[in-house]
């Protein structure tokens, strides 16, 4: 075969196969969908929908049982929320100092412990949590126990703080130096320049970094079971026991039967969790392109 | 020529980066209502001496700058705020570089920060240094659209509307023109002519004929040096150094 033909044919493949890759990982994620649906959805055919989504109450083994999600709908958006309002100011000007404001040596040195911080697996970070952060919030405001969901917050917060920081700085640093020079130049003072030029020409990349954050809080289970009590109840308050979407699947998964309505219910959180997951990176996107119009 | 008033007195400039000295023994005179303009090769200090005279040398790292710069009789270092300094002393650099806003949003963004909140005085701001750079009857009717979608020469313009909008005394000019075909850039030159009869302009261009054609003065930059500094006219036409009458035939540079 001579040269240019071999070529052609090497340029086929290659792209063939980068064609391929990118099909498969679009067919996962419908499979995966897929098969949640199947298996989640059969939980209808005996339970209403809407009891479903607002039931008050998640007895799954009781005779009948009963699976009202709503508990666990708002213990995870009360620990969810709860993590943004920590993570995401506390994480975005953190990003702010590092891309903009510390000098090198301490800007390496930051960048280096914050995917540290990353590194750290989320089981680790439960334990430290159960162990240290919940006696101190029993102590703090004399409540029974000290898991809780602020518990859960905090603890998800050190989570979601990593992403948020590394993404954002990243959006912040690839902001053209010629913008912040133009700022400067027409007599800006450093802040003025960082808040109103700098910050702005990084938002989107800012705004994909808390949402990256939050889906990341949202889907978290193994330190959020570990601190915030497993009470499938309604919460109350911030220093209420809660249970989250993610913790019921994790803690529950091994003592249903498979195929039951238990099992099926289950699944059906599953649903409920890629639903909001797909809800956040849609926001996400709306606005990314909203800002880059 | 009618004598004008001194602007900026430089005195001893000295510009180090490190170790590395860029701009050695420099002192000169700007002219109030002059187009002072600088020629020279490329690593002459040309742009070195121009950030130095607002003070965004400050900006670079290992920058030291010793000597004196007096702005109508005041040290800009002792008793100037830099950001009032930036302020008098606006700079259009080489690449028209708007912010990511809108052209209303580009011009005001100097006001704004200054705490002005007046539409009116706003609007007024727009109009004016719209004028002033002739780019007014462009784009009046799309002020609010991304300053990014205009053209590379209405770019450059809205850099110089931007920087007029606050009522500077000077203007530098960083080779605002090497970006831009030749009709964008005779307009700008025109520009430039209008403009010093309310501004002194400090025009840094690698183009020696650019200097020619609207420069009153021209000062010749070598190496970190003034070789010489004299009226465009005479410089043109009968150079003192040997050097200068080289560069502005092209025999280098």
């Amino acid at each position: 075969m001579n040269p240019a033909r071999l070529r052609k044919l090497k340029e086929w493949l290659i792209e063939r196969a980068i064609l391929l890759s990118g099909v498969f990982s679009v067919v996962f994620v419908v499979l995966i969908f897929l098969f949640l649906l199947r298996e989640g959805l059969s939980l209808f055919r005996g339970e209403s929908v809407l009891d479903f989504l607002f039931g008050k109450s998640w007895y799954p083994i009781s005779e009948p049982p009963r699976f009202g999600i709503l508990p666990l709908i708002l213990g995870s958006l009360l620990v969810t929320l709860g993590a943004a309002a920590i993570s995401v100011p506390i994480g975005l000007a953190a990003a702010l100092f590092i891309a903009e404001i510390a000098p090198g040596r301490l800007k390496e040195g930051l960048k280096a412990g914050i995917e540290l911080l990353a590194a750290i697996p989320s089981v680790v970070i439960g334990f430290i949590g159960m162990i240290t952060l919940g006696p101190f919030i029993k102590k703090l405001f004399a409540v029974p126990t000290g898991l809780t969901a602020l518990t859960g917050s905090v603890t998800l917060a050190f989570m979601a703080m990593p992403t948020i920081v590394s993404i954002a700085e990243d959006a912040i640093t690839a902001v053209p130096r010629q913008y912040r020079e133009a700022a400067i130049a027409m007599g800006a003072t450093k802040w003025q320049t960082t808040w109103r030029i700098v910050a702005r020409a990084a938002r989107p990349g800012m705004v994909a970094a808390v949402m990256l954050g939050i889906g990341r809080v949202i889907g978290e289970t193994m330190a959020v079971m570990m601190v915030t009590g497993n009470a499938a109840v309604i919460p109350s308050g911030m220093l209420q026991p809660v249970r989250t979407l993610t913790a019921t699947i994790a803690a529950e998964m091994g003592e249903s039967v498979q195929g039951g309505s238990h099992y099926a219910a289950l699944f059906a959180i599953g649903i409920v969790l890629f639903v909001i997951t797909f809800l956040i990176n849609g926001v996400a996107d709306l606005y990314l392109h909203r800002s880059r119009k | 020529m009618v004598s004008r008033p001194v602007k900026f007195s430089i005195q001893g400039l000295h510009v180090h980066y490190g170790e590395l000295c860029v701009l050695r023994e420099l002192s000169l005179e700007i002219l109030a209502n002059e187009i002072f303009t600088v020629i020279g090769p490329a690593n002459s200090g040309k742009t070195t001496f121009l950030h130095s005279l607002n003070r965004l040398i400050d900006l670079a790292p290992g920058s030291r700058v010793s000597g004196r710069i007096l702005l109508d009789g005041d040290d800009i270092r002792l008793r100037l705020e830099k950001e009032n300094l930036r302020r008098k002393v606006g700079i259009v650099f080489a690449l028209p570089l708007p912010l990511p806003l809108s052209i209303y949003e580009n011009i005001v963004y100097g006001l704004r920060m200054q705490g002005v909140r007046d539409r009116a005085v706003l609007d007024e701001a727009v109009e004016r240094s719209l004028r002033e750079s002739y780019l007014w009857e462009e784009v009046k009717d799309r002020l609010r659209s991304p300053a990014m979608n205009l053209s590379g020469g209405q770019q450059q313009r809205l850099c110089m509307a931007r920087i007029l909008a606050g009522r500077p005394d000077v203007l530098l000019f960083d080779e605002p023109t090497s970006g831009l075909d030749p009709i964008s850039t005779a307009r700008i030159e025109e520009t430039l002519l209008e403009l010093k009869e309310r501004y002194t302009i400090v025009l840094v261009t690698n183009n020696v004929a650019q200097a020619a054609r609207v420069g009153d003065r021209t000062a010749f930059f070598l190496m970190g040096e003034m070789v010489e500094v004299s009226e465009t006219g005479r410089m043109f036409t009968a150079p003192a150094d040997p050097r200068t009458s080289d560069y502005i035939t092209g025999k280098f540079g």
